[in-house]
């Protein structure tokens, strides 16, 4: 099941965090059709947020037909989003990983980090595009 | 949608003072409410009145459509814990929850023993010798037990470490989305309110100066900056919150429904703090300039 985080510093409203969250889970494979999402309660007894935030979140992704509300049951994953190819995905994972791991420990913060990787995925892109 | 508290022209006077004073107010069912405002501004006033522990001196309140406090069942519907926990540092936790069960017809026995469990607290422990967040825990369970349709909480976690506090957060939200009460609490801490409020109340002064929904307050406060501005040339319906002129620029915090359409001004989103600190610092909102009265760190 997802473990929803919440980040206080973003200043992205938590309703989209948790949105994104899920969206993220799906386009890696890691949520896919049939699982069920926490309920609201379970959700706060864990972030102490409000629930009518996570409601909020589960809504939207109705409303995108990505889950559905059973009654009484949960809610639950109804489509998949379009991903590349998993091990293409989790072997990126990986090297992400140990890419950011090093550039904690050389010092960079989440700032600089941000910062580094918005601009070379600018880059990157605006490369095939040319 | 029915009002859990409406308020038209409320206002509490102690002797010459007004500890509330011209309070129109409605806060819509399902809503987690923060209050917020520096001590005396008349959070607890508020908050006694809905409970009916007070009566106005002028203005009038109802509380789920009734008179608070006015009968057996209008008290069974509201749960109040005032400020510090209050609970008997005498009797054991079993004894509370024995005294809750006998004084509340709706007592839910079972949600009362499971939170208990889930807390690990000692049914034969004294109140007194609980730790804060302990006592805090338990006066939640001993409001929420009774199954009230709206909470009344008067900063319940102003005497908590941060961990004892976001426990607390964690058992009420949990209580929240099982029972599905409204609650309005009262704190100094704004990140807390941001993160479990869906509602805001700001209180300076005895005077309400701000409540709605957080993201409508949001978004109906935006943060301007742009070349000098004459104050008075400004659109007639913004309302200024804060502002700040330098020979080439001013700086505006401003309230408006409408679109900021005059290309002259950066409009930037306002975070749930600025909007507290802004009202908190406006003249008159009994805080000095370099005393918010507020924490913002968690």
């Amino acid at each position: 099941m997802i473990e929803f985080q919440l980040d206080t510093v973003s200043g992205v409203a938590t309703y989209l965090q948790l949105v994104q969250q899920v969206h993220d889970a799906l386009r890696l494979g890691l949520l896919e059709p049939g699982d069920k999402l926490p309920t609201a309660q379970q959700v706060v007894a864990k972030l102490a947020i409000n629930p009518n935030t996570v409601l909020k979140a589960y809504r939207d992704l109705e409303r995108e037909g990505l889950v559905r509300g059973r009654p009484g049951q949960g809610t639950f994953v109804i489509r998949s989003l379009p991903g590349t190819d998993p091990v293409t995905q989790r072997r990126f994972l990986a090297a992400m990983t140990d890419l950011l791991r090093s550039a904690r420990s050389a010092g960079l913060g989440p700032d600089d980090i941000e910062a580094i990787y918005r601009t070379a995925v600018r880059g990157s892109f605006a490369e095939g595009v040319a | 949608m029915t009002a859990v508290i409406e308020a038209r022209g409320l206002g509490k006077r102690y002797g010459r003072r007004w500890a509330l004073a011209d309070c129109t107010l409605a806060v819509p069912a399902g809503r987690v409410v923060g209050l917020v405002g520096p001590n005396g501004a008349g959070k607890t006033t508020l908050l006694q009145l809905a409970a009916g522990l007070l009566a106005p001196t002028s203005g009038a309140i109802t509380v789920l459509g009734h008179h608070p406090g006015g009968s057996p069942a209008q008290l069974s519907r509201v749960g109040f814990v005032a400020q510090d926990s209050p609970l008997y540092a005498g009797l054991s936790v079993a004894g509370h929850l024995r005294m809750g069960a006998w004084l509340n017809p709706g007592w839910d026995t079972e949600y009362a023993a499971r939170r208990i469990r889930q807390l690990g607290l000692d049914l034969r422990q004294r109140a007194g010798s609980l730790s804060g967040g302990q006592r805090a825990q338990l006066a939640l369970i001993l409001a929420a037990a009774k199954r009230p349709e709206l909470l009344l909480l008067d900063e319940p976690v102003a005497s908590l470490d941060p961990l004892a506090r976001r426990e607390f957060l964690q058992g009420l939200m949990e209580t929240v989305a099982e029972h599905g009460a409204s609650v309005v609490l009262s704190s100094h801490l704004i990140a807390d309110v941001e993160r479990v409020c869906d509602f805001l109340i700001v209180l300076t002064a005895s005077h309400v100066r701000a409540a709605g929904e957080t993201e409508a307050l949001l978004a109906s406060h935006h943060r301007l900056s742009g070349p000098y501005r004459d104050p008075g040339t400004l659109p007639a319906s913004w309302e200024v919150i804060e502002e700040s002129h330098t020979g080439k620029q001013s700086v505006l915090l401003v309230r408006t429904d409408d679109p900021v359409l005059d290309p002259a001004w950066t409009d930037r989103p306002v975070s749930l703090e600025d909007l507290i600190l802004a009202y908190l610092r406006q003249p008159g909102s009994g805080t000095g300039a370099g005393r918010p009265g507020l924490e913002v760190a968690s």
